[in-house]
């Protein structure tokens, strides 16, 4: 939070006013007051959404994109982006289904493979970027497009074969597994496990350097950070978290052509909502992970009110530039 | 206390003698005359009741040590800033220049030290810029290139073609068109800022030959300078600022090279600076260069002993950051030899210098030394995160220690962990950066212009500091404009001119001996 001078603590007019600084700072508050406010409009519409199964059931569908948006925090706080994450989920799922084609004995081997292949993209991405000094807008553009191309070229267009039910339990399954009883999805522990291992990450020395050479790349090399290496890990985490997301969301939806197709931009956009700024060196991950949430439940409102999901990329652009442009008007005055 | 506060303010002992009117009873009437000019930025006033004259035909030298004021006042003439006080008179009546395009419609052309030249475009391109000669709408090439070879040959200058692409000139004939853009607008008062700080000395013929023709055209001419040799070489007049008072306005030839180097410098700072323990005796050799050298230094032998400050002292662009910088690793040196402690030690990078227990406060805090967004503590171990993660976890009582004895304005480790550096003072921002080097416990630390920007008070805890770093056997490597921060400090003083040491002098040197070396007047 910023420092704010003239509040007085204490006082019920000095606690109003630091609430509402808090609320309107652009920063983890407000985005958390949107997410309760576009919730509570939904429980308005369709009372039966506060039950818990219905809850559940959000959560199951939103883990993957905080999981992605946990991912793409790092590479954004660090000061730069993450567009291949989306092409890497639907690479990650497509060579799944069609190296494991039913075969439950291949699932572990298959997923250690998804593993090294995540990670193998991280390190490009990371490496072009850092040692190439291709903008990472533009490196993980390319990259974006090479792995589009690539699985599309490996499968003919069409993806084939069959994911294992092992490899589908984490995106489809919950606790207790009883068929009709409430469950708390696996989906949701995944999502929170991420999320509470990335916000003890960002407190070590790794996590307040990465934040520092987003800030200022200069002065953290000057004190000794290897700025090159700390912003490469940065891109092996989105591709790792980016995997992950690629098992939950595999198994939550299947295969098709079109799976992970514009996910990367969801990501953004939630990082972004969560008032991480572009350009790095502000924003917290509970911020980015209450982005994706709030985007998802402004997704969730959108069916009930059964307006077209052909909506969705106008309103996501809308909410970026919307976003960008009060994080930008904050850092003015 | 009541005497930090007067620094600056301090009215300068010598006497202030003016060139009357009548001292140039040769000349015509002044075309440009400032009276009582004074500017202030952000309530510190920088110039203070400044009158200058200049004559057409005539070259009248600025000098001043950094920060005496130079800049502004030419911005000042140039329309860039607008006085606060005084006037300024053009051929008689007091004008002002709204914008600098006023100015120069006005006749006053402004040569900076940056080049304003787009490199890729003509000679011809860059001179008539933004007012090329048109015709049916188009710009006319066949005039544009006439008029521009005409200006090249009416200054002999024929050896520069219209057509030539700009980047690929020498910088010395860069700055040269820099001028004929700034004769092209028929200004009749050019104002050049260091033109030959950029040139090599071979280089400078050119320039030289181009001022004294403009001179004999008629033009009024001011010239800033530090190279004394060149003022010597071509002003008619020297004019000295000094903390942003003018002290003196004399001919040329009246004032020697000695008395104006003092006139320079000379300033009261008796009591301001920590007494060096009078026991203090420098221990074993911490930092040693010998022959160490890159692309901008060469030939760098220093040592520097446990106890010891030793001042790298010389004009801005002299080298002296460019040795930190190589210490350091920022530029690595790739010749000679460097050690610390006695070892040999290889600092390709600042990680590695780190590693060596070496420590670099660098000049711009803002840019290269903080990251404003972060708060007072993750700055403060920046350098522990980045290089020592487990010290960092380890020394957080250390960290804090630290920050509450630099006495940093958020005086609780929460207000420290919830304060972003960027709203904090000058000299509190500049602490936050010692206290990120002081809790890695270095060995030796160089110091590059710790006290720029800050206020008197952060000001003496910065050479407390540095008096209880040597009293804790830390190397200080200090660098500095700051001539009375220099002598007062320093035990030894180093003094690099043109990428080289020029000269050692003891500590409490006089200033004027070392302005000499560091101007190349000895």
């Amino acid at each position: 939070m910023t420092l704010t001078a003239d509040t007085s603590p204490g006082t019920a007019r000095g606690t109003a006013r630091r609430w509402r600084e808090r609320l309107l700072s652009g920063g983890s508050w407000t985005v958390l007051a949107l997410l309760v406010v576009v919730l509570a409009v939904i429980v308005v519409i369709n009372p039966s959404f506060a039950e818990p199964v219905s809850l559940m059931a959000f959560a199951k569908k939103a883990a993957p994109l905080v999981v992605l948006a946990v991912g793409q925090y790092f590479v954004i706080v660090s000061g730069e982006f993450d567009l291949s994450v989306g092409s890497l989920v639907g690479a990650q799922v497509v060579i799944a289904a069609r190296l494991i084609d039913g075969e439950e004995a291949l699932t572990w081997p298959v997923l250690g493979l998804m593993l090294a292949f995540g990670l193998l993209v991280g390190l490009v991405n990371g490496l072009v970027t850092t040692l190439l000094r291709v903008p990472s807008f533009i490196a993980t553009l390319g990259m974006m497009l090479v792995l589009f191309g690539a699985i599309r070229l490996w499968t003919g267009g069409a993806p084939t074969g069959a994911l294992s039910e092992g490899f589908r339990v984490l995106g489809r399954k919950g606790f207790p597994d009883v068929p009709g009883q409430f469950q708390v999805p696996y989906a949701l522990l995944v999502a929170l496990v991420v999320v509470g291992l990335a916000v003890l990450v960002m407190r070590r020395p790794f996590g307040r350097s990465l934040v520092a050479a987003g800030d200022n790349d200069v002065a953290a090399t000057y004190s000794g950070a290897s700025v090159w290496w700390l912003r490469t890990r940065a891109f092996l985490l989105s591709s790792f978290l980016a995997t992950v997301a690629a098992v939950l969301i595999g198994g939550y939806a299947g295969v098709t052509a079109q799976v992970g197709q514009g996910l990367e931009f969801m990501a953004i956009t939630a990082v972004v909502l969560g008032g991480v700024a572009l350009g790095g060196g502000r924003g917290t991950v509970v911020a980015a992970m209450v982005g994706a949430l709030a985007l998802e439940a402004l997704f969730t409102l959108f069916n009930q009110l059964a307006l077209p999901s052909t909506i969705r990329p106008a309103v996501q652009g809308v909410i970026i530039i919307v976003a960008v442009a009060y994080a930008a008007r904050r850092r003015r005055t | 206390m009541q005497l930090l506060v007067d620094i600056g303010q301090k009215v300068p002992t010598l006497v202030v003698m003016r060139a009357d009117d009548d001292a140039h009873t040769s000349s015509p009437d002044p075309v440009l005359r400032l009276r009582g000019v004074g500017k202030e930025f952000f309530g510190t006033s920088v110039l203070r009741e400044i009158d200058l004259t200049l004559y057409p035909g005539q070259v009248h030298a600025l000098v001043g040590e950094n920060g005496a004021g130079k800049s502004t006042l030419m911005k000042i003439i140039a329309g860039v800033h607008r006085p606060d006080t005084g006037t300024i008179e053009l051929d008689g009546p007091a004008v002002t220049f709204p914008t600098p395009l006023d100015a120069q419609r006005a006749g006053v052309a402004t040569v900076f030290q940056e080049f304003n030249l787009l490199p890729d475009r003509s000679v011809a391109e860059n001179v008539y810029l933004g007012r090329e000669p048109r015709r049916r709408g188009l710009v006319d090439r066949r005039r544009l290139h006439a008029d521009t070879t005409r200006l090249l040959d009416d200054l002999g200058l024929a050896g520069i073609a219209s057509w030539t692409r700009v980047g690929s000139l020498s910088v010395a004939q860069q700055q040269v068109v820099e001028i004929v853009k700034a004769v092209s607008y028929d200004a009749r008062i050019i104002s050049m800022d260091e033109p030959t700080a950029a040139l090599a000395d071979q280089e400078v013929a050119l320039l030289y030959e181009l001022v004294r023709r403009l001179r004999d055209r008629g033009v009024a001419i001011l010239y800033v300078s530090h190279r004394l040799q060149e003022i010597y070489d071509l002003a008619d007049t020297i004019t000295v600022l000094k903390d942003g008072n003018h002290v003196l306005t004399a001919p040329a030839a009246e004032v020697g090279p000695d008395r104006l180097v003092r006139t320079m410098v000379g300033r009261d700072f008796a009591g301001f600076f920590p007494d060096k323990p009078a026991d203090a005796v420098p221990g074993e050799v911490r930092l040693a260069l010998a022959g160490a050298g890159n692309t901008m230094v060469d030939d760098i032998d220093l040592e520097v002993r446990a106890g010891e400050i030793v001042a790298l002292a010389g004009l801005q662009g002299s080298g002296r950051t460019e040795i930190a910088h190589g210490v350091f690793g920022i530029a690595p040196f790739t010749r000679g030899r460097m050690t610390v402690d006695g070892q040999p030690a290889q600092v390709r990078t600042p990680r590695q210098g780190v590693r060596h227990h070496l420590a670099l406060v660098t000049e711009d805090r803002k840019s290269e030394g903080l990251a404003l967004g972060q708060s007072v503590l993750a700055n403060a171990r920046l350098v522990l995160d980045a290089v020592l993660p487990r010290a960092s976890d380890r020394r957080s009582r250390r960290i804090a220690g630290v920050l509450s004895s630099l006495e940093v304005a958020p005086s609780t480790v929460a207000a420290a962990q919830d304060t972003e550096v960027q709203y904090l003072s000058g000299g509190n921002q500049q602490k936050v950066v010692l206290a990120k080097w002081l809790v890695t416990e270095p060995r030796v630390i160089v110091l590059d212009e710790p006290t720029r920007g800050i206020d008197v008070g952060a000001k003496r805890a910065v050479y407390d500091l540095m008096r209880t770093l040597t009293a804790d056997g830390t190397a200080v490597l200090l660098i500095s404009s700051e001539l009375p921060e220099v002598v007062a400090m320093a035990d030894r003083i180093l003094v690099v001119r043109d990428g080289r040491i020029a000269g050692e002098l003891p500590g409490g040197s006089d200033e004027a001996a070392i302005m000499a070396l560091a101007t190349g007047a000895a």
